[in-house]
């Protein structure tokens, strides 16, 4: 029982609201973009997802989850690099699991040094679309 | 709270955790300074070595007692610079996965300044919190805390109260007077304090414990 559930609660709790304004209860498709530099366990948070709309009452047909890259981009030399996740060790990646900003602490620009740089995508989980059934 | 540094905010927010645990309370301490933690280093402890439980989110590490959660136990203590933004990501990461459990208080360390941290904390918070102003009997640190008090009232947010911290002689009792915050106690210069960084034993033996244990009473309403 990891982290995925209280980003899963958090998702959950957004689709309950805008099933009360939409009027209904049936999801046909739910897409979720899950940025990687969270780390985030598809199977954990499918599982807890299905679980927790279960609960609150709301039936679903499919969701998909699309891969999104670690994008970084340099605010000093506007140099953009993608963040090689798998070169990095895994403590550093448990960590910016839980706060994706922890980039900051472990990371420069690969091209100044400097380490004021923007995450351009792939910082973490959101909902891409939410299909309802009509 | 405290717009100006160097009040000794830090300190005060460990030794007051510290002294509501003493007194029996299930107590926390959360380090809401995200580019400078340092509640860790008034503890003596290394943060790497206290990785949070992961259920459901995450459950905080006890240290001496307290329940306590701080970037530092995910950034290794290593520079983080961050800009609004990235602050603003970090303040619902964390509140959002934090389990603290049955807490009687949460004790808030905020970094200096009113930026982020602080608007964060009273936008989203702000019906919970209830503010401890720390400030020493500094001309420049009283101004600072007059200009806090105004803006905590201006928004309808609670003030607990008023502590004088590293004080020879109690300056800011005229202040509490006149704008109705309750003045909580002073807490005098103590030497002992920047030895005992590090080391609870050592700090628990400085005058300014008995200090903060008053304190710790008068907000608990003994």
């Amino acid at each position: 029982m990891v982290h995925e559930w209280a980003l899963a609660e958090a998702i959950v709790e957004y689709i309950a609201k805008e099933s009360v304004e939409k009027g209904t209860s049936a999801i046909k498709k739910l897409v979720i973009k899950l940025g990687l530099l969270q780390g985030v366990e598809r199977d954990i948070l499918d599982f807890a997802l299905r679980e927790l709309l279960k609960s609150k009452g709301l039936s679903i047909d499919s969701i998909e989850y699309v891969d999104e890259a670690v994008v970084l981009k340099c605010r000093r030399c506007s140099y953009e690099w993608r963040l090689p996740l798998q070169e990095i060790d895994s403590a550093v990646r448990e960590a910016m699991h839980f706060i994706p900003e922890v980039v900051y602490s472990y990371f420069s620009c690969p091209n100044c040094g400097s380490r004021d740089y923007s995450i351009v995508r792939g910082r973490g989980v959101s909902i891409e679309r939410i299909e309802w059934e009509k | 709270m405290s717009s100006k540094g160097g009040v000794g905010k830090t300190v005060v927010s460990v030794l007051l955790a510290l002294a509501l645990r003493e007194k029996g309370y299930r107590t926390g301490l959360l380090d809401l300074d995200f580019t400078n933690p340092s509640t860790h280093i008034v503890l003596g402890i290394n943060p790497s070595m206290y990785q949070p439980l992961e259920d459901k989110g995450i459950i905080p590490p006890e240290v001496h007692g307290i329940r306590y959660m701080s970037i530092s136990v995910y950034s290794g203590d290593k520079p983080t610079p961050l800009r609004g933004e990235a602050v603003d990501e970090v303040f619902r990461e964390v509140l959002a996965i934090t389990r603290w459990g049955e807490l009687e208080y949460l004790v808030i360390d905020t970094p200096p300044g009113l930026g982020d941290e602080h608007l964060n904390l009273l936008t989203y918070m702000g019906d919970r919190v209830e503010a401890l102003l720390v400030s020493t009997s500094s001309i420049l640190a009283l101004e600072s805390v007059k200009k806090l008090i105004y803006l905590l009232f201006e928004g309808g947010y609670s003030v607990i109260g008023l502590v004088e911290n590293m004080c020879r002689e109690k300056k800011l009792e005229g202040i509490c007077r006149n704008t109705g915050v309750e003045y909580l106690g002073c807490i005098p210069y103590d030497t002992g304090i920047e030895e005992g960084i590090g080391s609870v034993d050592r700090l628990k033996s400085t005058k300014a414990w008995k200090h903060v244990l008053s304190i710790a009473d008068r907000i608990a309403g003994v």
